[in-house]
């Protein structure tokens, strides 16, 4: 048995869930500061990372936690932080400098009510479109939205293979719901395990160009004291990593191809679920702790005959535009309930008929009960 | 005719000189001694990250030729220490401005001389925002004037080494732009320091803060800076004043102190062979 995959079945949190599943990811690495509803997932790795090695390091603010976690990455480990909406903001400003400088790392944001501080223990799904908006200028992440327990700890592992595959900041995208749920876990063994490691450079030193990209716009990473002695900034910059601060052309590449690592493989990346959609009227378009109801609710329709199908969003960010305009293109009507005031519903309007999709927004402190989803969707 | 390479050139990043400074300015002073420095103790410049915020100051980790990451306005220390906490096999410098390390990044200065955690930081204290054309700071002396305060500045500004003395670093000092082998001494002292090391060099801007202070060229600045600062070693930093007729310099603390990452390893070792007499996988409960 390993420490750090505790192979098992467990009735566990979900909170709790994700920690072990960056564990059995291989994170060795953990800053952060304390916020509601995310603490669980800070105080489980300060218990858990000494056991197997890492470093867990409580920062002075959520500032600070996101620029340690770059640091940790560009030494060679893979690290994470996790937090809720106000620490989501402030971290922001160095979700773009990991943006811009390529860093694998996770951000776990479990959703609680917004803007500002307002309900600290009240779950949402207000942070969605910040995930991928967030930080300033142009630039593309990736960002899953688990339903589960079981998939706080499978969409951390898959978060940190992402991160380490595009170089780019992963988001987990959970909900104080999902986050303080207790349900059933099953760790599998290490070797069923699929883990991904940043490319490493192949070639000398004095040969490596760090932000030099091949035809999958993903450039090899070195580590820190490896003898590569690399410059990595948040300027504009070219192959060799230096400073491009004046260059039309430059800017233009550079940042063309930051999003197109993500943009170009969307079809790659991307995951959904589809239920009951083969001949459904209606589709519900659902994502966290809403789809649980939604799924709910469909289960209910096709027991009443009614013609209705769910699409799970799994990943958020990149959209899966291609997969939302096939369904929309043969249903009648879109649901999407999110519990926000109207958010992601503007990304499947993108790739539908606005006349079919159907907002069903919900603030407050509870999920839309199927009931609820079931008579939107026939109404 | 025959190329002549700089005695330092294995120290610097290729493609990367000149540098963008101002004549006049010390940061070119403070990179030539921290190269000088490793060069003088053979330093293994495999073993140092080069960490930099945002301001003029902050392009000197691309001119060095280590590992170096120019982060985000402030937050140099708080990436260093990420390095540090993973890697306390390596030595993270860090090396910025007065206003990305004390105004916009004084929380992680303090926090991070706090924990004690071996870094050495060189902050460049030039009195002002230079890159951005002279606008006042944290270290802004009274009366000063500057583009945002045009009437004179109003608001006290910190004492650097005093800051640092009380926040825990276990080596402070502060040298003028005219104190160069001075520099280049407490340089190789704090680099081989197990903690967290603090060196202020003061280089009052000459474009920005000089033309409308009353010393409007370089020269006249660096004798500025010989006539007022007096040489007063380890007197209570609170009295190592940095005033326009006096500038107290000198080194003010050298001590000894466990470091962070001692204390994390050690905290983590028992931790980890508590496990294994109990015969434990975990202490957690899932």
């Amino acid at each position: 048995m390993r420490r750090d995959v505790l192979t098992g079945k467990y009735f566990a949190l979900g909170d709790v869930a994700c920690a072990e599943g960056a564990l059995a990811a291989g994170c060795r690495f953990f800053a952060g500061y304390p916020i509601t509803p995310a603490t669980e997932i800070a105080e489980h790795m300060s218990r858990r990372l000494p056991e197997v090695g890492g470093v867990y390091l409580q920062m002075e603010d959520e500032l600070a936690s996101m620029a340690a976690v770059i640091g940790a990455s560009y030494a060679g480990v893979k690290s994470m932080t996790a937090t809720s909406g106000p620490g989501f903001s402030l971290m922001q400003e160095n979700i773009g400098l990991a943006a811009m400088t390529e860093t694998p790392c996770v951000v776990v944001d479990v959703m609680r009510a917004g803007p500002s501080t307002g309900q600290p223990t009240k779950t949402s799904q207000q942070d969605v479109m910040q995930a991928k908006w967030g930080s300033h200028g142009d630039y593309e992440v990736i960002a899953l939205s688990p339903s589960s327990v079981q998939e706080m700890f499978d969409h951390t592992i898959e978060a940190f293979n992402l991160s380490e595959m595009y170089r780019c900041p992963v988001f987990v995208m959970t909900d104080e719901i999902v986050g303080h749920l207790m349900e059933r876990l099953a760790v599998p063994n290490p070797e069923e395990i699929h883990l991904v490691d940043r490319k490493r450079p192949t070639t000398p030193p004095s040969k490596y160009l760090p932000f030099q990209a091949g035809e999958d716009l993903v450039p090899a990473m070195a580590t820190f004291g490896e003898g590569y002695r690399f410059y990595a900034t948040g300027l504009t910059h070219d192959e060799t990593g230096h400073p491009q601060t004046d260059s039309p052309e430059e800017q233009a590449k550079l940042v063309q191809r930051l999003c197109d690592k993500i943009r170009k493989n969307t079809g790659k990346i991307t995951k959904v679920e589809r239920v009951f959609l083969d001949d459904a009227d209606v589709c519900i378009i659902a994502y966290g702790s809403v789809a649980r109801s939604a799924l709910s609710a469909v289960v209910e329709g096709r027991e009443r005959g009614m013609k209705i199908g769910l699409l799970r969003l799994i990943t958020l960010w990149p959209f899966p535009d291609e997969v939302v305009e096939q369904v929309a293109a043969h249903v009648d009507k879109i649901l999407v309930p999110e519990m926000n005031y109207g958010q992601l519903v503007r990304e499947v309007e993108r790739n539908a008929d606005r006349k079919k999709v159907v907002s069903l927004p919900r603030l407050g402190d509870a999920l839309h009960t199927p009931e609820e989803i079931l008579a939107h969707a026939l109404s | 005719m025959s190329e002549v390479q700089h005695p330092l050139e294995d120290y610097t990043r290729r493609g990367m000189i000149p540098h963008i400074w101002c004549n006049g300015c010390g940061d070119g002073i403070i990179l030539g001694e921290f190269l000088r420095a490793l060069d003088e103790l053979k330093y293994d410049i495999n073993k140092v990250v080069v960490v930099s915020g945002i301001g003029c100051i902050g392009r000197i980790s691309g001119y060095t030729g280590t590992d170096s990451f120019h982060t985000t306005h402030g937050r140099a220390l708080a990436f260093a220490v990420g390095v540090k906490a993973v890697r306390p096999d390596l030595k993270p410098v860090v090396i910025s401005g007065d206003g990305d390390l004390f105004a916009i990044g004084g929380n992680h200065f303090i926090h991070a001389a706090r924990r004690n955690i071996d870094v050495m930081v060189i902050c460049s204290n030039n009195f002002n925002y230079g890159m951005t054309g002279g606008q006042s700071g944290p270290t802004t002396p009274i009366d000063a004037y500057t583009t945002t305060t045009r009437y004179g500045n109003i608001e006290h500004p910190f004492n650097l080494a005093h800051l640092a003395a009380a926040s825990g670093a276990i080596y402070v000092a502060r040298w003028t732009a005219i104190h160069v082998k001075r520099i280049r001494e407490s340089i190789k002292k704090a680099i081989n320091k197990k903690g967290f090391s603090f060196i202020e060099v003061i280089t009052p801007c000459p474009e920005e803060y000089g033309r409308r202070n009353k010393i409007p060229d370089p020269i006249q600045g660096m004798k500025w800076l010989r006539e007022v600062s007096v040489v007063r070693s380890f007197i209570d930093p609170i009295e190592a004043v940095v005033q326009p007729d006096k500038i107290v310099v000198g080194e003010f603390v050298d001590k000894e102190k466990t470091e962070f990452t001692e204390l994390l390893s050690a905290s983590t070792q028992t931790v980890q062979s508590k496990l294994e007499k109990e015969g434990k996988l975990t202490n957690a409960t899932i």
